[in-house]
């Protein structure tokens, strides 16, 4: 008996069909629930920056020689952004393989786990780049001056969002439950999101902390976000763009790798 | 010469300590029906991951359409169609929007993408309900969007795991409706199944799965008549009044099998003389399946 042997199309890695496949499935399912997403991932920044802008910028009218609100206006777009992608990713990625099971679906298809993942992380990179801006559109209604700069916030917030969403994807991959989620949240994200020089400058900390801050993908997101609105640093400014580069990848291969495990046994 | 849709030769699956799938040959000829029928654990569902590379053999060849798998798995999936046991349908989308979605990720060119769309939404029978959100719809409305939704791109073969589980009589005679009427087409069907009035329907072959083997293989007539004869007398009784029944049976060389109310007394049409109060009934696919899986569950 002969096997049937069709015409053989080689179909390679990355493929741009199957990643429009699984955006397109991503953008008809954000039309049933943009309401919620977009409420959770901009009001919840947006309280952050008032209560610590004001009532914080009550007893410190300067801090690194910006108004404080200013100062909070630009760092809480870091915030913004954690909150749109690592954790969207990581109850997103376990909702859907876990109880939607969307993922066995999406892998019947001619989809790699690679381009689900890839897809996936382009496509809540792309939401932590809208979302991010927020805090500073606030910030700016409440005195923070425009400038050209600012422009590029876009482009930074997709960037670093892009490295949370694989990482919140990478946590959903390894995590046996959903539970042990508060595990990381607790002991990683609670630590980074505090110590990213989003509500004080990490100058005055202890030399440790502050070589701390620079694994810290959230404190160069943040350091770019406030050159971009107050002036460029130069090269110091390249060296932010480029951790975070190096944070996506690591995270972006890590969750391909992560999840390959999960949903192929 | 037959062409093959799907060759699979010596699959082994294990899983930790467990053999899922335990050397396991299937053939699925280009344009019939086999369906694969064999006890909850029997491996069906493994079966069925290890032919759209979801799982990965640990020995053994596989191939789909031709393609070699896992190698070549995405080429062969882009020609299959997947229906799961488990619903896993966007229930927020709408039915339309579902198949939107699929025909995106099968490929569809946008020329051709709303013929298709339109040819599923009729083969399930839901135009009228194209706008509804899929949580409004009934049980059987979501297995025929399910099943739709794998034929979106046209397949050369559609995998079908359980697809009538858990379903009323009624709504299951639906799908065999449909999945008749894609067979007719010439469309490739490998279903898995544990009800056996579905494989003996809407099967030009079975296979019968236990413990991750194949155990037997034929059309269901062929497999009715080689392994339970063609008559089967049905005795009724007391349990003590069975043991005697079954004890007789076995003098006489007769086979027999254990139905829960009655002893089930196979191949009597050639039983020089045994006599025993029954039913006279033809055998059936059952008796072959419970014979050859065993009466016990484990």
């Amino acid at each position: 008996m002969a096997v049937t042997s069709a015409a053989r199309p080689r179909l390679g890695r990355l493929e741009r069909p199957a990643l429009t496949g699984v955006l397109v499935r991503e953008v008809v399912n954000f039309s049933s629930y943009w309401r919620s997403a977009t409420f959770s991932s901009t009001v919840e920044p947006t309280i952050y920056l008032l209560a610590f802008g004001f009532g914080f910028g009550a007893l410190v009218s300067k801090v690194g020689g910006y108004d404080y609100v200013e100062f909070v206006g630009t760092g809480t777009v870091a915030t913004a952004v954690l909150f749109s992608s690592a954790f969207a990713a990581m109850f997103g990625t376990f909702v859907k393989y876990q109880f939607q099971r969307t993922y066995d679906a999406i892998l019947a298809a001619p989809v790699d786990t690679e381009e689900l993942v890839t897809a996936e992380a382009l496509w809540m990179a792309t939401r932590a780049g809208v979302y991010g801006c927020v805090p500073m559109l606030v910030a700016i209604g409440f005195g923070l001056d425009p400038a050209w700069g600012m422009l590029t916030v876009p482009l930074i917030a997709w960037l670093a969002g892009f490295g949370w969403a694989c990482f919140g994807v990478m946590v959903a991959g390894f995590a046996k439950s959903i539970e042990n989620f508060s595990y990381v949240v607790s002991a990683v994200l609670t630590p980074l999101f505090l110590v990213a020089g989003t509500f004080f400058p990490l100058d005055t900390l202890p030399s440790w902390a502050r070589f701390l801050a620079n694994v810290n993908p959230l404190y160069h997101c943040v350091e770019l976000v406030r050159h971009a609105a107050f002036g460029w640093e130069g090269w110091t400014d390249l060296a932010h763009v480029g951790a975070l580069l190096a944070f996506g990848l690591a995270m972006w291969r890590l969750a391909i790798h992560a999840m390959t495990r999960k949903l192929i046994d | 010469m037959t062409e093959l849709a799907v060759r699979i030769r010596g699959a082994v699956k294990r899983y930790g300590p467990i053999t899922a799938v335990d050397g396991l040959d299937l053939d699925v000829p280009e344009g019939t029906c086999v369906g694969l029928l064999g006890p909850n654990g029997a491996g069906k569902s493994t079966t069925m991951r290890l032919l759209t590379a979801q799982s990965i053999a640990d020995e053994g060849e596989i191939e789909v359409l031709g393609f070699r798998l896992p190698k070549e798995s995405k080429a062969a999936r882009a020609q299959c169609g997947v229906t799961p046991q488990l619903d896993n349908l966007d229930v927020t989308l709408t039915v339309e929007q579902n198949l939107l979605v699929f025909a995106h990720l099968y490929r569809i060119g946008r020329s051709d993408r709303q013929a298709a769309i339109e040819r599923a939404l009729q083969m399930a029978k839901l135009e009228d309900r194209r706008d509804s959100r899929v949580d409004k719809l009934s049980g059987g409305m979501r297995r025929r969007l399910l099943i739709a939704r794998a034929l979106v791109h046209r397949p050369r073969l559609v995998l079908l795991d359980e697809p009538t589980v858990g379903l009323d009589p009624q709504v299951r005679q639906e799908l065999w409706a449909l999945i008749d009427a894609l067979r007719s087409e010439g469309t490739t069907i490998l279903m898995s199944t544990h009800y056996i009035e579905e494989a003996q329907r809407l099967a030009d072959t079975v296979l019968i799965m236990s413990h991750g083997k194949a155990v037997a293989a034929g059309a269901p007539a062929a497999l009715v008549s080689e392994h339970a004869g063609d008559q089967v007398l049905e005795v009724y009784g007391a349990p003590a009044r069975l043991a005697e029944v079954e004890a007789e049976a076995g003098a006489e060389g007769l086979r027999t099998r254990r139905t829960g109310t009655s002893v089930s007394i196979l191949g009597v049409e050639s039983g020089n003389g045994f006599v025993s109060d029954g039913e006279r009934r033809p055998a059936n696919l059952e008796d072959v399946f419970v014979l050859l899986t065993g009466e016990e569950i484990d």
